[in-house]
């Protein structure tokens, strides 16, 4: 439930920084999506949690180390919403001009996504494939196997 | 104070992430490590997002009037990634469906006992 | 979930808008956001929706598994298919100026096919992992 409203909130913000696209994205997905796949993994585990026995005093120092160094390294960023951030100056300016005589549709982020970086999205839709497969593999047999007896042996070794 | 300003995007960015980190460092059950690698991505893709925006842009889709937009590159690489990141999740989630099946328990530590007499 | 009739009678209401939610966000996401990942999670959620309220055995019956199983494939094809198109066509691979009459036209085409290709791909996949969580039992 909290990670639907975690999903809904970051949508907020994207909208807020005029990602449109990625805040349609996360709303359907992440508040969508991804909560109906914890509920039914929290449905087919547990839902308790063995409460941790030691207190994890390493894991706390390596990320305030790990942070640290990251905010120290933050310090030479351009600043928030600066137009002449390095990110700004190369390949977008090309992509802005020359897009509506080349491909003469407004939304920049369907052009780029489809057009411009065709590749990069016919791997990401692979990974998708893939993953969509591989899940299909790992729960999508157990029907097939129940006669055989797949329920009664449920703890025994991976068939 | 003129640091803060410019850079509160980052630390945000920073403290989600890390949270995520000690989520999934820190503890033994499976589960929440997924949960923790999910505030982890959440958090860089709020890093692109935000260096991708711009002082007194409008979201990228041009119109008469408007000559300033914030970056469309980022939302690109960011708008697939969320999608990739659910399908991966949800095959991380199988996997935790399907060690629970075979050792009864999602506890690290749990699975590493049954395993060692073997 | 046999007994709630509000219910199922606002999921029946609500599920034909959802459905032509994603589709009009598949193909209008040249002009406004959209595309064909949010359509495909979007269409996906109104079969989830379905499979909730109306059980699984029945959503099984409006979709298929190996229906769904073909479309997983049949979206990635469609999607690296267009490139090959590109190619037989005289272009680079995935360049789709050479598809229609004019580069612009044909750009427009390109990125119409692709879309839907990514929507199909990424509705069948949710689906499938969707019923693969829902059918198992503990």
């Amino acid at each position: 439930m909290l990670s639907g409203i975690y999903s809904l909130f970051a949508a907020a913000i994207f909208v807020e920084l005029d990602a449109v696209d990625v805040a349609f994205t996360e709303a359907s997905v992440g508040a969508g999506i991804s909560t109906m796949l914890m509920l039914g993994t929290l449905a087919l585990t547990t839902r308790l949690e063995k409460i941790p026995t030691y207190m994890p005093i390493l894991p706390l120092l390596v990320v305030v180390a790990t942070g640290a160094a990251l905010i120290y390294g933050t310090l030479d960023m351009p600043r928030f919403g600066d137009p002449n951030a390095p990110i700004h100056q190369h390949v977008v300016p090309r992509y802005i001009e020359d897009m509506p005589k080349e491909i003469g549709v407004p939304n920049v982020v369907t052009a780029v996504l489809a057009s411009y970086r065709g590749y990069d999205t016919l791997g990401e839709v692979t990974v998708i494939f893939t993953a969509g497969i591989g899940v299909l593999v790992l729960l999508g047999g157990g029907r097939r196997e129940r006669p055989g007896g797949r329920r009664a042996g449920g703890r025994g070794g991976p068939s | 104070m003129e640091l803060v300003q410019g850079l509160y995007n980052y630390w945000i960015a920073m403290i989600l992430m890390m949270a995520g980190f000690y989520v999934v460092i820190s503890r033994g059950n499976l589960i929440k490590k997924i949960v923790g690698l999910n505030i982890f991505q959440t958090s860089v893709f709020l890093l692109y997002i935000s260096m991708g925006a711009v002082e007194g842009g409008t979201a990228p889709i041009l119109e008469e009037g408007l000559t300033r937009f914030s970056n469309p590159l980022p939302h690109v690489l960011i708008l697939t990634a969320i999608v990739v990141g659910v399908a991966t999740t949800a095959l991380g989630l199988a996997l935790i469906v399907r060690i629970n099946e075979a050792y009864g328990t999602v506890e690290e530590e749990e699975i590493h006992a049954q395993d060692e007499p073997a | 979930m046999r007994h709630h009739h509000v219910l199922h009678v606002i999921a029946k209401l609500l599920l034909p808008f959802v459905l032509l939610f994603a589709l009009y966000v598949q193909f209008h996401g040249d002009f406004g956001p959209g595309g064909g990942f949010q359509a495909g999670v979007i269409f996906a959620a109104g079969f989830i929706l379905y499979t909730i309220v109306f059980g699984l055995e029945n959503a099984r019956k409006v979709a298929p598994m190996p229906a769904v199983r073909v479309l997983v494939a049949a979206g990635l094809l469609l999607y690296a298919g267009t490139g090959v198109a590109g190619v037989l066509l005289g272009g680079h691979y995935l360049n789709y100026s050479v598809l229609a009459g004019t580069p612009v036209a044909g750009q427009h085409l390109g990125i119409m096919v692709i879309e839907f290709g990514v929507g199909v791909t990424v509705a069948a996949v949710m689906i499938t992992i969707f019923f693969c969580f829902a059918g198992r039992e503990k």
